[in-house]
């Protein structure tokens, strides 16, 4: 089966790309990354700026419990409504460094659109820093799951 | 994710588990490992040299320091490692897609 969510991360390259097909018309997945308001529920994040216009900026701070875990920010390169995003991405003291991102919206039927974001690292290194953190979080989980196995 | 045996028995300890976290974050040297942690050097230096065997960690010589790091050549079996981001980045847009859909219905 094809799925929702594809990553497509050659070797030794800098960049990956992640696609994605939404059950959405176009105008509403550019809305929930250009709307503070719909930005910060699907993200889970606090947005604490976003100009959206040519050569703004955004911040973003994600809290748990109280604790600020993560700040992220940006600057907007360029942007076609509905179309295009231009813009960089850097998370706040992590060795992944700012990436520059392309996001593409496609419109594939009234309510059924995709969305294309292409991602260059500084190098193949920060690429794959930014590979390691899910996959050290997803032994966790894999480890959480076995010992809920094998205690049940 | 396929784990060998070996690999399995070495995440089954927290703290293990904790430093695997911390180096993947960055390299570390010992010293700056078994800061984050209340036992003693030995203690942790030993699950280092677990982490080692079984390849999840690797050692590299910067001057008079060794750092720990994550083992890149995992990172060949670069399919079990971008599973994890797939599978991060399909439960964002999940999220994404039913916070849109509520809006939309709400709209109409």
């Amino acid at each position: 089966m094809e799925q929702k969510t594809n990553i497509n991360a050659l070797e030794g390259k800098q960049e990956l790309t992640i696609t994605r097909i939404f059950n959405l018309p176009v105008e509403l997945v550019y809305k929930a990354y250009t709307e503070s308001e719909f930005i910060a529920q699907w993200m889970g994040t606090k947005v604490l700026k976003l100009e959206n216009r040519n050569h703004g900026s955004y911040e973003f701070e994600t809290s748990h419990e109280g604790n600020v875990m993560f700040k992220a920010n940006g600057t907007i390169h360029s942007l076609i409504p509905n179309q295009e995003i231009i813009r960089t991405f850097e998370m706040e003291n992590m060795p992944i460094g700012v990436q520059l991102e392309f996001l593409n919206f496609e419109k594939v039927t009234e309510n059924k659109s995709k969305l294309t974001i292409q991602i260059i690292y500084k190098s193949e290194k920060h690429r794959a820093e930014q590979l390691k953190l899910p996959f050290a979080y997803g032994l966790n989980m894999a480890h959480d799951k076995l010992q809920e196995l094998l205690t049940n | 994710m396929k784990l060998r045996r070996d690999v399995f028995q070495a995440i089954a300890d927290p703290t293990r588990r904790t430093i695997i976290t911390l180096v993947a974050a960055s390299a570390m040297t010992p010293t700056v490992i078994a800061e984050n942690f209340d036992y003693s050097r030995q203690t942790i230096s030993k699950h280092i040299q677990i982490l080692t065997e079984c390849e999840l960690l690797e050692q590299e010589q910067k001057g008079r320091e060794i750092y720990y790091r994550l083992n890149p050549n995992e990172m060949k079996q670069i399919a079990d490692f971008i599973e994890p981001f797939r599978k991060m980045w399909d439960d964002r847009f999940n999220s994404l897609e039913a916070v849109m859909k509520k809006h939309q219905s709400n709209s109409i």
